[in-house]
């Protein structure tokens, strides 16, 4: 078995918050000792409640913020950020796909420049190669060409989604981390982008993170699924374990509560409602 | 008379590439009490059909109808003041990206305060107790502390939370929620949705929900219009839809949720083409 590209043990992290009308601050737990190794070329889909500490971890494995305590192992390199910062071919070879894609692109910045930028940076590519590059990425994202020169305020929610999977993926990192990526996109883009996910690990070995809320996405990506609850890792197990046997509570009413898309659970509804 | 009723709306954008239809002669019914559900692909003029509705496009943005009417008076025509009334009171909208429209600089909770001021007569103190009630409506764990938190201190889901608490506050006529559950885990997600059709029972009020999520529109909606690249693809109540659906973009979308995937690959925007096409010659042989 291959040495795990990722390796977390005991993670930790603290917010402290104001009081409020108590007027007295406390410390909030986001993320309470939490601990999974993922595999090179493998999924982690991280599922749970809003507010369980997914985005929190999401950005401690890249480095965003330091962990209150614990360690994430990449590559067999020890990370510590707040120690000793992090070296450019780590940030690298590190990437986030953010949950809120508005607030990570600079409106200023038209789309292919944020998509020629990692390239800019990282390689020795030419301008036109870079240009190329870019165009190519749009496609696979399954925006037109035309989008090349426009700014982030001019997408719809969906299409800037995409743009940040997009510049992700141009470098292709050795670990991706993707909190909520296709939340905003219906079911035949998101089956885009799904797809590009799954020819890129296949072709570069890549390793993702995956954090989504969508049970039918988690079944299609995942090798492995955590789900959190209140800051805890409280289920960890492969997908077909989690899938055909959940075991903690809330995993078991996560299933129970997928909204019914079929015609007698529509007709039940429609029944039960009063009449206006 | 409709709540709101827009006929034959037309969105253009100047754009340095030329200009950009983005939505191409649509229509919009909706009744107080009812919910309707806006469907349809990325970048299909969802949100750009309600934000002009509500006057919020850009410059670049040239909008034309034959009718944009609330409560059966054109919003075009409004005196300005008397439109800035109504928006925002008698409409209130959660937008589709809620942290980048919550303001990073206020508490939630003096956010929400706002919202009240503007739109009752509550005393301070009462207010203080609605804030606490609304987010509490919303499921934000503590809320008597959460007040005072920024939004870049809440969660995604949080924020998402709070932005629909602030939407709500005003009790208004016709709320238009554009994806408001994208980041809400399924249990949550029914808390919210929950919450949005009881006030709409109680209240009267109209719902439009932009959802690209075929359980969340069996699971509200009454009517259901599907949009395809600018164009309105199919109007339907919600049983038609999903029985008997007419429009082979909507026959597409229906066959291909992700647990109907065939080996490795999920069906995608070309596949779609295709079985829209031969859904096409089927029908014109
Ligand atoms: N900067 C911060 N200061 C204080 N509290 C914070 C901060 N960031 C996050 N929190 C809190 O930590 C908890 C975990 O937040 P996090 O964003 O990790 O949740 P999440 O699982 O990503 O939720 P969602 O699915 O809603 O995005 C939440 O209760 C949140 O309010
Ligand atoms: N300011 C703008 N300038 C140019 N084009 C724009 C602008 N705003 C939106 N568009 C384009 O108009 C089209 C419709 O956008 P809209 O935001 O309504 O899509 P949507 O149906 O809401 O999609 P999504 O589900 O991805 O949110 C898109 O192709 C978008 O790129
Ligand atoms: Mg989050
Ligand atoms: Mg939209």
């Amino acid at each position: 078995m291959s040495a795990p590209i990722l390796k977390v043990r005991d993670l930790k992290r603290d917010y402290v918050i104001s009081g409020g009308m108590f007027g007295k601050s406390k410390l909030l737990h986001a993320v309470k000792g939490v601990s999974f190794d993922v595999e090179r070329g493998s999924t982690l889909a991280v599922v749970g409640e809003s507010g369980c500490g997914k985005s929190t971890l999401a950005r401690m494995l890249t480095m965003i913020d330091p962990p209150t305590a614990g360690t994430i192992e990449i590559d067999g390199e020890g990370i510590d950020i707040a120690a000793h910062g992090v070296t450019r071919e780590m940030r690298q070879a590190v990437q986030i796909v953010f949950q809120n894609p508005y607030g990570s692109l600079n409106p200023r910045q038209k789309i292919g420049a944020v998509l020629e930028e990692p390239l800019l940076l990282n390689t020795s590519m030419s301008a036109a190669e870079r240009r190329d590059a870019a165009l190519a990425m749009l496609e696979k994202v399954g925006l037109p060409p035309e989008h090349y020169g426009r700014y982030p305020h001019m997408f719809s929610g969906g299409q800037r989604q995409r743009v940040a999977i997009a510049r992700a993926i141009m470098l292709r990192p050795k670990l991706l981390v993707l909190d909520e990526p296709v939340s905003a996109l219906d079911l035949s883009v998101q089956a885009q982008i799904l797809n590009l996910l799954r020819d890129l690990q296949d072709e570069f070995e890549l390793t993702y993170v995956f954090i989504s809320h969508d049970l039918s996405v988690v079944r299609y990506i995942a090798d492995e699924v955590m789900v959190m609850y209140f800051g805890e890792a409280v289920e960890h197990g492969t997908r077909d374990q989690v899938f055909s046997d959940p075991q903690h509570d809330y995993t078991k009413t996560l299933f129970a509560a997928t909204p019914r898309a079929d015609v007698e659970s529509i007709k039940k509804r429609l029944a039960a409602k009063p009449a206006a | 008379m409709a709540l709101l009723e827009i006929r034959n709306l037309r969105v253009e954008f100047d754009t340095a590439a030329g200009p950009f239809r983005a939505l191409d002669g649509v229509d919009y019914t909706v009744e107080g009490g009812e919910v309707l559900a806006i469907v349809g692909e990325s970048g299909s003029g969802k949100s750009v059909a309600m934000l002009a509705v509500m006057g919020l496009l850009p410059e670049s943005a040239t909008v034309s109808a034959d009718l944009m009417a609330f409560e059966g008076i054109d919003l075009r025509t409004m005196p300005a003041a008397e439109r800035r009334k109504v928006i925002g009171k008698d409409i209130a909208m959660i937008f589709q990206e809620p942290i980048a429209s919550l303001n990073p600089c206020f508490t939630i909770g003096f956010q929400l305060d706002e919202v009240l001021k503007a739109h009752t007569s509550l005393s301070r103190k009462a207010r203080k107790d609605r804030v606490i009630e609304l987010l509490e409506s919303v499921g934000i764990p503590d809320p008597l502390r959460r007040v005072s938190a920024f939004p870049h201190q809440m969660s995604g889901g949080q924020c998402q939370r709070v932005m629909i608490a602030i939407a709500t506050a005003c009790e208004p006529k016709l709320l238009i929620a554009d994806e408001p559950t994208t980041a809400l885990d399924v249990t949550i997600q029914k808390q919210i949705l929950d919450l949005l059709t009881d006030m709409q029972r109680d209240t009267g009020m109209g719902l439009i929900m932009i959802t690209h999520d075929m359980g969340v529109v069996a699971e509200t909606a009454d009517r259901v219009v599907v949009q395809y690249k600018g164009k309105q693809m199919e109007t339907a109540d919600v049983l038609t839809l999903f029985e008997n659906p007419s429009h082979p973009y909507t026959k597409a979308l229906l066959s291909a949720l992700p647990e109907n995937a065939t080996g490795d690959r999920l069906p995608t925007v070309a596949d779609y083409e295709a079985m829209m096409q031969a859904d096409v010659r089927e029908v014109q042989p």
